[in-house]
């Protein structure tokens, strides 16, 4: 095990490298002088010159990706070429904010997407299985930003549709402002639901697939054929060993929803990295970006690391080769 | 003559690509969903194609008088901010839509499947290496990747195809090369090189048509996500630019009114879920009708 989790974690070094070396490239991907594009229109040639070479522009590529690299590992980013503050205060203010929409919605995606993709299965071929996938379809062919939209202009604007009005209930647990300390959860209920429909219906057709495919195997008729209740069957034998494959989706869709949350964030204008960064592809200030970039990658490629060796936790039968 | 015919007539009965297609069609027919599916894409597809013909009105028409009207007999779908005919654009930009959809898939697919199949094919040194690459691309989650390529290149519809369709690189060169490794291993593979043919004649004429089904598949899912990634990118100001009328653009201008016109958001929105909904429908029809053993 332990000889598996080195070889994996020797595996992951490549992958960061080489995240590293693309983010860094995103700078020689500007079309024109990079500096020029930074300092705006209308900017000197002095303030361009001094631009480039703040930014170390006028060294060969592979000198800059050297100072990259070795100031990326001490959790030096450079610096903001608008506020002028480094990369990394900018990020770790709004860190955790992206973190924790992303940790909520992978909890209701999962939730949901777990209790709807059993039933489904358990009820295969039945008008129940047949409503949910549909359900889950919609979900996974839904613009999330768009749901956001509909989200506030039911709930936050209250102009729910056929003129319904919205019950107390709701709406106090739907209203967008925090009435005191411990209550900032209900700033992320609306986005937290735009955020992890999309995930609650991948892990709803992954979860009824792969509990379809245990309940067809010979162990399952096994089981049965011993008298065993159906739904110890389903819940002990069969849901154990379906559930291993749905771990993998929970990663990606984790690293997903940081990724997404870029959308998200700017539609509740919540202030987190999704937002940090489209602030700042608007204001042409691409430290900042490659930042958010190098940093959402990370974390996204080490919770894949993490799921891989939890995944091998849970399934003793995999090859560690 | 009619000796010839009936010749023609048993070869093509005998040959098993004519066999193979005959039994998909007959599956994808009976899958009613993917039916639906195929005649909404279909349906959208001549939309786009003929629509702009038969409205022969501008999408971008201004008339500022009428502004920000609901629904009525005169714009089915209301009028937006600067009282365009929201309907009208729409149907301008159906084919947008496609052409992002389409032609980011396309390349995306042809750079997949070449890495994909040369990967599996060659083994070794090459493999690993194309698979590493594959894998840093990878690792930028969600719609992060396509965010970063377009926030340098700039905001375009050509910029957006071009970020979806490296962001769709990795999923076809994947799929692509674990079908090339299964087809490589079978006797027949062995036999045509004992035969002295080319890498490139058995790459092309022996392992290609053989993985086209995991190709098909993953081309139609992709066209989905494809849409709803640079949907994604216009609603963030950095696809297609005003006033061209991209869905997601239209739903981007629609935000600053939706307490009043709410029309502005809500049938952009829907035309991009009943378009990705049917993609995501004959994508699934298709996946059973050619690999019977995935359908559960």
């Amino acid at each position: 095990m332990t000889k598996y989790i080195i070889r994996r974690l020797l595996q992951t070094i490549p992958v960061l490298i080489g995240v590293s070396i693309l983010v860094f490239s995103l700078m020689f991907l500007i079309p024109g002088d990079p500096a020029r594009v930074m300092a705006g229109e209308g900017a000197s040639e002095q303030t361009i010159e001094n631009l480039r070479e703040k930014l170390g522009l006028n060294d060969p590529a592979y000198v800059q990706y050297g100072r990259f690299i070795t100031s990326a590992v001490k959790g030096d980013l450079g610096n903001s070429v608008r506020s002028g503050r480094p990369v990394m205060d900018e990020i770790s203010a709004r860190f955790w904010i992206t973190v924790e929409l992303s940790i909520y919605a992978t909890i209701l995606s999962v939730f949901i997407g777990l209790i709807a993709g059993i039933v489904s299965a358990v009820r295969h071929y039945t008008l129940t299985d047949i409503f949910i996938m549909i359900i889950a379809l919609f979900g996974l062919s839904m613009p999330n930003f768009w749901l956001g939209l509909v989200l506030i202009q039911w709930f936050a604007l209250g102009n729910l549709p056929f003129g319904m009005d919205m019950p107390a209930w709701l709406f106090d647990i739907v209203q967008m402002r925090p009435s005191g300390w411990g209550e900032s959860w209900r700033q992320m209920v609306l986005p937290v639901i735009t955020l992890g429909t999309g995930g609650a219906a991948i892990i709803a057709r992954m979860t009824r697939s792969s509990m379809l495919e245990v309940i067809g195997q010979d162990y399952i008729r096994t089981a049965r054929a011993k008298g065993v209740s159906e739904r110890l069957v389903i819940y002990r034998h069969a849901l154990k060993n379906a559930l291993i494959p749905v771990v993998t989706v929970i990663g990606l869709e984790f690293g997903g929803f940081l990724g997404g949350a870029v959308l998200t964030e700017t539609i509740f204008a919540i202030n987190g990295m999704g937002r940090l960064t489209i602030d700042a592809i608007r204001q042409r200030d691409f430290p900042i970006v490659q930042g958010t970039v190098l940093v959402i990658s990370i974390i996204f490629v080490l919770v894949n690391l993490l799921v891989d060796i939890s995944y091998k936790f849970l399934n003793k039968r995999i090859d560690l080769n | 003559m009619s000796v010839q015919t009936e010749k023609v007539t048993n070869a093509t009965r005998s040959n098993p690509r004519v066999e193979a297609f005959k039994t998909f069609s007959k599956r994808l027919l009976k899958n009613k969903a993917a039916v639906v599916g195929g005649l909404v894409i279909l349906f959208i597809i001549i939309v786009g194609l003929v629509g702009p013909f038969i409205l022969k009105t501008d999408p971008n028409a201004q008339n500022l008088v009428n502004k920000l009207q609901p629904p009525s007999k005169e714009h089915w779908f209301g009028t937006d901010n600067f009282g365009r005919d929201i309907f009208t654009r729409i149907i301008f930009g159906t084919q947008l839509t496609l052409k992002v959809g389409f032609l980011s898939v396309f390349i995306g697919g042809i750079i997949g499947v070449v890495v994909g199949i040369v990967a599996g094919y060659y083994g070794g040194m090459i493999d690993t290496i194309t698979m590493r690459i594959m894998d840093i691309l990878l690792a930028f989650p969600g719609i992060l990747l396509a965010l970063a390529i377009v926030s340098v290149l700039g905001g375009s519809l050509i910029n957006v195809i071009i970020a979806v369709g490296i962001f769709s690189v990795p999923a076809f060169a994947r799929i692509v090369r674990g079908s090339t490794l299964q087809v490589r291993k079978l006797e027949y593979i062995d036999a045509v090189k004992a035969l002295g043919a080319s890498d490139g004649r058995i790459i092309f004429l022996h392992i290609l048509p053989n993985i086209m089904s995991p190709i098909i598949v993953q081309a139609t899912m992709r066209i989905a996500t494809a849409i709803l990634t640079a949907s994604g990118l216009a609603f963030l100001g950095l696809g297609a630019q005003p006033p061209a009328p991209e869905w997601g653009a239209m739903l981007n201008e629609g935000r600053t009114y939706m307490h009043n016109a709410s029309h502005m958001v809500m049938f952009p929105g829907m035309m991009i879920i009943i378009v990705v909904l049917a993609f995501n429908i004959f994508g699934d029809g298709l996946r059973d009708a050619l690999d019977p053993k995935m359908k559960q």
